[in-house]
């Protein structure tokens, strides 16, 4: 109270300096103490309580000038001043105060006693506002409990009108097709009336309702079975009639025998000439998209509809839920149907990626159904459809390149068999090297088609069937091997159909197949079959066909191959020589001036056999022989060999001495197998031509009868085959083998066996 | 001229082998040599099975070479020859049918050593006269017949002979040709013995005909039956409509001629053309080729043979006990297979027949004249009876 009544003062540090003070003298401020104990320490500060006079004035002696004592001591004086008259104003103020206070007092003592009486009289009044109150409620009592009677008979009265009014108002809801109102309306009298259909009134509403609502619910059916509604107008009546206790069941089916009908309808009118990816698109999206509104809205309706009153106890959902599968499934066995004949109808191979894009978008939207309807078989018959397209697609892929394999053949063929310009026609090794690249490319652009079956970006590529079977079975099994092992197949058969038909094949062409079939053997084969491991990552759950044996059959396959043009190419040189022996009078003839021209002719022959060969097979190895064989092995053929063996069997007299030379020869000499497998080499190849021929020749000799003339014809013409034909073959006492027997069988079938000179056999041939 | 082998060197080239068809006791084979040179025989080869030893009597056959012989199926001595004839720069073959003299087995047999001892000639009974229709490719006897009837091929023509007068005298009862284009020639041909003896098959070419005798007319033809020249035929001779050939295409086929477009079975062994084939008489499954690779195999066909393919076993004899059942086991059924191939020829083979007497022994000729007699193996012949 005491700072609040400090007059403002015009210095503020006096002011304060004058507060302390107070509060010093009257010892109760904390802030006080503060200075007063930073204070304390100092005699000389003329503030503090430890005040020193004397210290004080001896320090101001001590310390300052005479001037400066002087101004000090009027300072003084004038803040003693100053402090004086403060202090007679702060008595002088407080005074004043004191006695305000003491006027307050004694004023309020007055007002009390005032308001006391005033409070005995409030309280007389409410112990009398308390009787009155009593006594009226007392009063009312009665009447009160009259009038919750009458609010309740009011209310039991408009729900009696509502009742009275139901019929017309229903009619008029059936007149304006305001079926929901009615169907509601309906619904919150429905129990009333049925509690009290005992009586006649009620009865009477009840039956009147009854004839309304089947009215109401036989133009819903109406409605529902006409169908032209939208799906939105369709389950608002389905509603509406399960509300009506429509069987649930009978329900169902008509939604979904009219869903049936309107989603099938545009769809199953297969229409040729789209194709297939513009199918599956307006398969996707009319026939798939619409069931899984069907779906959807049914479920919306029948299965996922919160479950009220009876309702609930008939286990709609489970019926439905059934109901709807086998609708479902119907309808996606009619459309998978329908896919399946189309895709079967894709025949062309041309393009595979637009197969693939539309099986990945059928089996994609498929999977919208699965999401919908869960345990539904729909999307895994789906993938069945994809995975038999699949193997389907490998199957055509194989006879494409079968057809392939053959057309390539026939344009080899072809080439082979098209008149010889010598620039125009590629050689033997040129449509080696471009057949077998040919059908290289095509594997390899086949392997890219169905590598389409994998790729990433298809939904069903991560289909256990697209991640083992497909890569193993199909493509690696079904694809690449089975064409492999065709190309063998197809060779052996041309080996056999051949051999009857007499060489239907071109020879070159048997050839150039061996050779194929070696190649294949060689690296072919398992470079294929390493780039579809790498392709497809091919990881062998199933037993696969190995390598080896793939390279067992093609080699087989070429070896027989070989052999067959070997037996053919000697046919035909046989056919020649056959036809020139039995057709000829041998008994009768001339004396021989000239080699015959058939020899000639199979010179030549067997020199271009011998080139064919040599295009696309090694030389091969030939046992060794000195050089300049001809003439050297000529002379000993001649001279001691022939001579020493034939002119003793010419006389009569001596007929042992032929067969037992002859035999001491066969003694030493190894059986010859006619037929016999060849190497893969030229030189193999040549001697078993050469030795069916002269085979051929020896036993159509042994089935003639010779004139003298006719045994030197044949002298001549063998010496002229020794002549040429030894440098072809690996062995050229093979050769001069075959010819002694020719011409050793020639003199023993000649009635007069009387040789020619060797000098003048000799001339003849070198004449040519 | 007691020969402790199996063979025997004829020292003359020959190709026409024949067993002696009337002859059941004695095992005997009748071989015709050939040779423009000297005057060629009938070897008679006599085996004796007892002591492993082969006897030879020869006969002279001065017409000419023998190209084929046969033996007339109801008098032994009684035999007919194709063989070649040349007159005037001009070789025909012709065929007679021939006796033989009674007094060749009264120990005339010819000793290697001994040439001095003449030998025999043949009887001859009549010409086969085919002046009018070329060289004769072969003859044959009436299968089980009475030694009187005949069919010569000689071109292309079938000549159906009736013997008179005990076979003196040969008259031609009826005669089919074969027609078409360019020179048509029968190669070789067999008569039938089923169907009561009124069938002929013939080969030309690469086609095998079949004739009915009672019309003379053709009944099938088995067009490119092989894709080379056929060379020989011969008829099962327990199932009736199955045929054997073989050709120069190293093959031996089996026909049922009912459905002639496949063959019903095709065996490639021979490494050069084979040039004979012989159904075994008794045992069908066993099957004799000759080809001039030098070899002769000896086959058998069990699938196609008439006797019961596998074992046939009661059942009642297996059910009682388990050893039965191991021993079944062992018997597994026979397969098809090549019992033997025979090297010991070193020339061509052109012709092979089984005995009539011992139906387990078969003889094959080859060019240089060299006659080797065979068993079938003893096991196989146990198997096959047991």
């Amino acid at each position: 109270m005491s700072s609040a009544t400090t007059p403002p003062d015009s210095d503020p540090s006096q002011r304060r300096r004058v507060h302390s003070m107070l509060k010093h003298y009257y010892g109760l401020n904390e802030e006080g103490k503060v200075t007063e104990q930073a204070e304390s320490l100092d005699p000389c500060d003329i503030n503090g309580p430890h005040f020193d006079p004397e210290v004080y004035l001896n320090k101001l002696r001590m310390e300052c000038s005479l001037g400066e004592l002087m101004d000090h001591e009027s300072c003084m004086v004038k803040q003693i001043r100053s402090l004086d008259s403060d202090m007679q104003t702060l008595v002088y103020e407080n005074y004043n105060k004191f006695i305000s206070a003491t006027d307050t007092i004694r004023k309020m003592k007055n007002d009390f006693k005032k308001m006391e009486d005033e409070m005995d009289c409030l309280s007389a009044n409410m112990a009398a506002i308390t009787e009155f109150s009593a006594h009226i409620s007392g009063t009312l009592q009665d009447q009160h409990a009259q009038i919750t009677k009458l609010s309740g008979v009011h209310t039991l009265l408009r729900k009696l009108q509502f009742l009275f009014e139901l019929p017309a108002r229903l009619n008029k809801c059936l007149e304006l097709q305001a079926y929901a109102q009615a169907v509601s309306a309906h619904r919150r009298a429905r129990c009333v009336l049925q509690q009290y259909s005992h009586m006649p009134s009620f009865r009477g509403i009840q039956d009147d309702c009854h004839v309304i609502m089947e009215q109401l619910a036989q133009q819903l059916r109406q409605k529902f079975r006409d169908g032209g509604s939208s799906a939105k107008d369709l389950s608002e009546c389905v509603e509406l009639l399960l509300q009506l206790d429509e069987p649930a069941e009978e329900l169902c089916d008509k939604f979904l025998s009219h869903a049936h009908s309107s989603t099938t309808n545009p769809f199953l009118s297969p229409t040729a000439g789209t194709d297939i990816l513009e199918f599956i698109d307006r398969g996707c999206n009319e026939f798939v998209s619409s069931l899984c509104l069907v779906i959807a809205s049914y479920q919306e309706l029948f299965i996922n509809r919160p479950q009220e009153g009876e309702l609930a106890s008939k286990n709609i959902p489970e019926m439905a839920n059934g109901k709807l599968h086998v609708f479902v499934d119907t309808l996606a066995a009619r459309y998978f149907s329908l896919v399946e004949r189309r895709i079967q109808e894709e025949k062309g191979v041309s393009d595979n990626s637009l197969l693939v894009r539309a099986l990945d978008r059928f089996h994609r939207r498929l999977q919208a159904i699965s999401k919908l309807l869960p345990g539904s078989a729909v999307p895994s018959q789906g993938t069945e459809i994809v995975v038999r397209a699949a193997r389907e697609r490998i199957k055509q892929y194989l006879s494409a390149l079968q057809t392939f394999y053959h057309d390539s053949l026939t344009d080899v063929r072809q080439a082979l068999a098209a008149p010889r310009h010598k620039d125009a026609t590629p050689s033997l090794p040129e449509l080696l090297t471009s057949l077998s690249n040919f059908i290289l490319n095509q594997l390899k652009s086949v392997l890219a088609s169905v590598h389409l079956f994998t790729a990433k970006d298809i939904t069903f590529s991560n289909k256990p069937y697209f991640k083992g079977e497909f890569c193993s079975q199909g493509v690696r099994e079904g694809l690449v091997v089975s064409f492999i092992k065709f190309i063998c197949q197809s060779s052996r058969q041309y080996c056999e159909s051949a051999g009857d038909r007499g060489g239907s094949t071109p020879p070159a062409l048997l050839l150039l197949l061996s050779r194929l079939c070696l190649d294949y053997e060689t690296s072919t084969i398992s470079y294929i079959l390493t780039l579809t491991d790498e392709q497809f990552l091919v990881q062998h759950h199933t037993p696969v066909t190995p390598v080896t044996a793939l390279c067992a059959e093609a080699r087989e396959a070429a070896q027989k191959l070989l052999n067959h043009y070997v037996k053919v190419q000697g046919l035909i040189i046989s056919q020649m020589l056959r036809k020139s022996v039995e057709t000829r009078d041998w008994v009768n003839t001339i004396e021989p001036r000239n080699v015959r021209a058939v020899m000639k002719r199979v010179v030549e022959d067997t020199t271009s056999i011998d080139v064919q060969v040599g295009l696309l097979y090694e030389e091969g190895v030939r046992k060794a022989h000195s050089s300049d064989s001809s003439k050297r092995t000529f002379s000993v053929y001649s001279s001691s060999r022939q001579q020493i063996r034939y002119a003793p069997s010419y006389t009569p007299s001596a007929p042992m001495d032929t067969n037992l030379l002859s035999n001491i020869h066969k003694l030493f000499s190894e059986r010859i197998d006619i037929f016999s497998p060849v190497e893969f080499n030229k030189v193999s190849v040549l001697t078993g031509i050469i030795k069916i021929s002269l085979k051929t020749f020896l036993e159509c000799v042994r089935l003639r009868t010779f004139g003298r003339y006719g045994l030197q014809q044949i002298q001549v013409d063998c010496h002229y085959l020794q002549m040429y034909l030894w440098r072809f073959v690996s062995d050229e006492n093979l050769v001069h083998f075959l010819l002694d027997e020719i011409v050793g069988s020639a003199a023993h079938r000649c009635l007069d066996p009387s040789p020619m000179e060797q000098s003048v056999i000799e001339v003849i041939c070198e004449r040519g | 001229n007691v020969n402790k082998k199996n063979n025997i060197d004829l020292k003359k080239k020959a190709r026409a082998l024949t067993a002696q068809t009337a002859e059941t006791d004695a095992i005997r084979f009748l071989v015709g040599t050939q040779s423009l040179k000297f005057d060629n025989q009938i070897h008679i080869i006599d085996f004796d099975d007892e002591n492993n030893m082969i006897n030879k009597s020869v006969l002279l056959h001065d017409a000419g070479e023998i190209w084929h012989i046969s033996g007339s199926p109801a008098d032994k001595a009684v035999l007919t020859t194709c063989y070649s004839k040349t007159s005037e720069s001009r070789v025909l073959t012709c065929a007679a049918v021939w006796r033989m003299p009674p007094e060749w087995e009264s120990g005339n047999h010819e000793s290697p050593d001994d040439s001095s001892n003449n030998p025999q000639t043949l009887e001859l009974l009549c010409h086969l006269d085919n002046t009018a229709h070329g060289s004769v490719a072969c003859v044959l006897w009436e299968p089980m017949g009475d030694g009187k009837r005949l069919i010569s091929l000689a071109e292309n023509h079938v000549l159906l002979w009736d013997l008179q007068e005990s076979s003196t005298k040969a008259k031609i009862s009826s005669t089919a040709t074969l027609e078409g284009k360019g020179q048509l020639k029968f190669t070789t041909g067999k008569w039938s013995p089923h169907h009561n003896s009124t069938q002929l098959a013939t080969a030309n070419d690469t086609a095998i005909r079949g004739w009915d005798l009672r019309s003379m007319s053709q009944i099938y033809c088995i067009e490119n039956a092989h894709g080379q020249l056929v060379r020989d035929l011969d008829f099962n001779p327990n199932k009736q409509y199955y045929l054997a050939s073989c050709g120069d295409d190293c093959k031996v086929k089996f026909w049922d001629v009912r459905h002639i477009n496949e063959p019903v079975k095709c065996l490639e062994e021979h490494s050069h053309w084979v040039w004979s084939v012989r159904y075994n008489h008794s045992h069908d499954q066993l099957l004799l080729t000759g080809s001039s690779d030098s070899r002769v195999i000896l086959s058998n066909m069990v699938s196609i043979s008439s006797e019961p393919f596998g074992h046939l076993v009661d059942d009642d004899d297996l059910s009682d006990n388990e050893e039965s059942q191991q021993e079944d086991k062992g018997k597994e059924p026979l397969q098809d297979s090549i019992i033997a191939t025979y090297e010991e020829h070193e020339d061509s083979v052109y012709a092979v027949e089984w005995s009539v007497a011992d139906p387990w022994l078969f003889a094959s000729l080859s060019y240089d004249g060299r006659l080797v007699i065979n068993r079938v193996p003893r096991a196989l012949k146990y198997r096959i009876l047991l």
